[in-house]
């Protein structure tokens, strides 16, 4: 007899267990949820994990406001028809509170702003652990993420102090005030991701299917025209058939030129891409270090 | 679609790479990716880019690895990193971790989940006493093969004597240890001979390039599917009136198969029910094995709850609260000596734990027991016996990894400081 697992499998047995160690081990987690196609595929295995009883966590989005409006229309939806409980803190009210101050310029972005939103959030809520769905394969600082990882009582990543994680024991102990970011896809790719979607026939946000979208180029990216962004003197729209591999703001996720819209078209587009999918996000771009900057602050 | 079906039903390696701090692992784990055209075309143009602003003369593969800046400004790999390609073949989860001599943790980190061990030596070099180190710790996690990679041939002009010498001294401090499979490979990582293509400047080795091995390796065996053994990690108890009768324990297999209709007993009650369904979104499956996660539903309504394990009556695991085990020893502050208390989780249980005797030490080096020092530092390694607070469903680590495995924690300041494999 033969039991082995495929690595899709198993992947998802490991994530489903790293779900139920945070509902044991925390008494107030939360799922931190965009509806971008990372965090969907999260909600998909918490069901599974939890099934067929309700999710014993919220979610919670921290909304830029620069989201694209397809995005936000299938969150609320998808929340809808599954009657679990949503909860959103907006950028703009931290901005309009005066806790923090909207960049200027060209490029600016809301990305960083969104730390202190969301440690409010945690705040505000007493949420003990944030399950995110951030995977090691993303970027280099990630790479050495722990799928329990500690954050201080000002929401800080330590990354040369981190607990070493054996076998499958997790250590979710902290002091009050402390509190852990999980991520429970921290061993799959991009390409799994895709699989997986495709495999358990989950559905996504339009966007990330082939459309006709009006676009222009920045800094080698394919950006969407929106009233977020504001046009530089050589920046010309026009016209472009594209879809997005990742879903963040408005301001500054690249496009890319792309025919594929079905799930078999994407995985088959993704096996032989030769860019990362985060190489369309300008916001990693600003420096070498930027994700490391941003993580020790408390992005997730 | 036929191939994407197929890609999906690719299984996965998971191995470790180990080496001292010059040996070149992040130049070699670079070389695999780029080889295996798992790096991006941004991820190349980024350190190309870096390589050029610090003066290096190649693009240095290492700076794929190496994410954290203060291992990017001191040229060194701090933590373990986690790198992923595939194959056709296989998927790979490589866990990269440091050599210096006071990051030994994070080679115990890595090695806890790995089937296989990369052990890079420096051609000119030799074996030396951190290889001897790294090949004590693989065997100590038991991880089933070790592939020694001969590395920077290209120094040494290519030469078989420089190869066989290394493989001589190797065998020669292994014969100590108990290590099931251990293969060799002359390479030169910079360079790219035998890690994906087959060396043309080495004819006189026969054996496969390193990328072929890893891809071929059998692991069909790295599962126990014999002991039934599944911890109780959470109650599914739906609130609603649809499912008010469900009452789902849900967990992770740890190792043998569990059938419905299966006479099970629950630890440590004692009480014996069978298994009515095994339960997952996707409907009932027909069998559960090592490690899938999945609900089970028994028969009888007993008290079940998370920390109880659920196994066969002709097979149970060992239960009791002394436990004899070799740990490794994490905290920069604190040390291990009889009379220290713990908490220790084991499977999905949590219990307090006292040091009853350090029984000794054991010298990486050259693994001679040290028997005049009870007290545990950073990185040390023995045998010690414990006291718990509760009974443990236990086996030994060396026949079960998922039972036979534990961490202690410090009660103070919630750092994971040690981690067990129970004798």
């Amino acid at each position: 007899m033969d039991y082995r697992l495929s690595h899709i499998k198993q992947l998802e047995s490991e994530a489903i267990f790293i779900m139920r160690e945070v509902a044991a081990q925390f008494e107030n987690p939360v799922l931190l949820f965009s509806g971008g196609k990372d965090s969907i595929v999260m909600l998909h295995l918490a069901l599974k994990a939890f099934h067929p009883a309700k999710l014993p966590f919220p979610l919670m989005h921290v909304d830029t406001g620069h989201n694209f409006p397809e995005t936000i229309k299938f969150r609320d939806e998808l929340v809808e028809k599954l009657g679990e409980r949503l909860i959103v803190r907006l950028v703009q009210d931290s901005i309009d509170q005066g806790k923090v101050a909207e960049e200027k310029g060209a490029n600016a972005s809301r990305n960083r702003l969104q730390i202190v939103t969301l440690l409010d959030g945690i705040e505000e809520f007493n949420f003990d652990a944030c399950l995110g769905g951030a995977r090691r394969d993303e970027e280099k600082a990630r790479a050495k993420e722990r799928f329990f990882s500690h954050r201080d009582e000002f929401g800080q990543w330590d990354p040369k102090n981190q607990r070493p994680e054996l076998w499958n024991l997790f250590n979710g102990r902290k002091h009050f005030g402390e509190n852990f970011r999980i991520f429970p896809l921290s061993n799959w790719t991009e390409l799994d991701i895709w699989q997986y979607i495709l495999w358990e026939n989950i559905d996504l946000p339009p966007i990330y299917f082939s459309h006709k979208r009006r676009v222009f180029s920045r800094h080698g990216t394919l950006l969407a025209e929106s009233p977020f962004v504001t046009l530089g003197e050589n920046e010309v729209v026009e016209e472009r058939v594209v879809r997005f591999r990742t879903v963040g703001d408005m301001t500054n996720t690249g496009s890319v030129e792309s025919p594929a819209n079905s799930v078999e078209d994407i995985v088959s587009e993704v096996a032989s891409a030769r860019v990362t999918e985060r190489g369309a996000r300008a916001d990693d771009k600003r420096s070498e270090t930027a994700m490391e900057d941003r993580k020790k602050e408390g992005y997730f | 679609m036929e191939s994407d079906i197929k890609d999906n039903e690719m299984d996965l390696l998971r191995f470790t790479t180990a080496g001292s701090a010059d040996d070149g692992k992040s130049t070699l784990i670079g070389r695999l990716l780029y080889d295996s055209k798992s790096i991006f075309e941004d991820q190349w143009e980024a350190i190309e880019t870096s390589s050029k602003k610090k003066g290096d003369e190649n693009v240095n593969l290492a700076l794929l690895t190496d994410g954290l800046k203060a291992e990017r400004e001191q040229g060194i790999t701090i933590d373990v990193a986690y790198r992923y390609y595939a194959t056709p073949r296989r998927k790979f989860i490589i866990a990269d971790t440091p050599g210096h001599i006071q990051y030994t943790r994070n080679m115990v980190t890595g090695a806890s989940t790995a089937n296989l061990a990369i052990l890079l030596v420096d051609a000119r070099n030799g074996v030396i006493e951190q290889t001897c180190r790294h090949a004590f710790i693989a065997t100590l996690l038991q991880i089933q093969h070790i592939v020694v990679c001969v590395n920077k041939m290209d120094l040494v002009d290519w030469e078989e004597e420089a190869f066989r010498k290394v493989e001589s001294e190797f065998r020669k401090f292994a014969s100590r240890l108990d290590l099931a499979d251990v293969r060799f490979i002359p390479i030169s990582a910079l360079l790219g001979d035998n890690v994906v293509d087959r060396s043309k400047n080495m004819p006189w080795y026969g054996g496969s390039p390193l990328l072929e091995t890893l891809e071929t390796v059998y692991i069909g065996d790295a599962q126990n599917h014999v002991d039934a053994r599944f911890p109780v990690q959470w109650v599914v108890r739906p609130q609603s009136s649809e499912h008010h009768d469900f009452r789902g324990y849900a967990g992770r297999v740890a190792s043998g198969v569990f059938k419905p209709g299966d006479e099970v007993t629950v630890l440590p009650s004692g009480f014996t029910s069978r298994i009515k369904a095994i339960h997952s979104m996707d409907g009932e499956q027909s069998e559960a094995f090592a490690p899938q996660s999945v609900s089970m539903l028994l028969y009888d309504d007993i008290d079940i709850s998370r920390g109880d394990m659920i196994v066969k009556p002709n097979n149970k695991p060992n239960i009791g609260q002394d436990i004899e085990a070799m740990i490794c020893w994490f905290s920069y502050t604190e040390t291990l000596r009889p009379g220290s208390r713990f908490l220790m989780k084991h499977t999905s249980k949590e219990v307090k734990a006292i040091v009853r005797e350090s029984r000794y030490k054991v010298d990486v080096n050259t693994l001679h027991k040290v028997e005049s020092d009870p007290e545990f530092k950073l990185n040390e390694v023995g045998r010690i016996s414990l006291r718990v607070s509760a009974p443990l469903f236990y086996d030994s680590y060396k026949n079960n990894r998922t039972t036979g495995s534990f961490i202690l924690i410090d009660m103070n300041t919630n750092a994971t400081v040690a981690s067990g494999m129970i004798i």
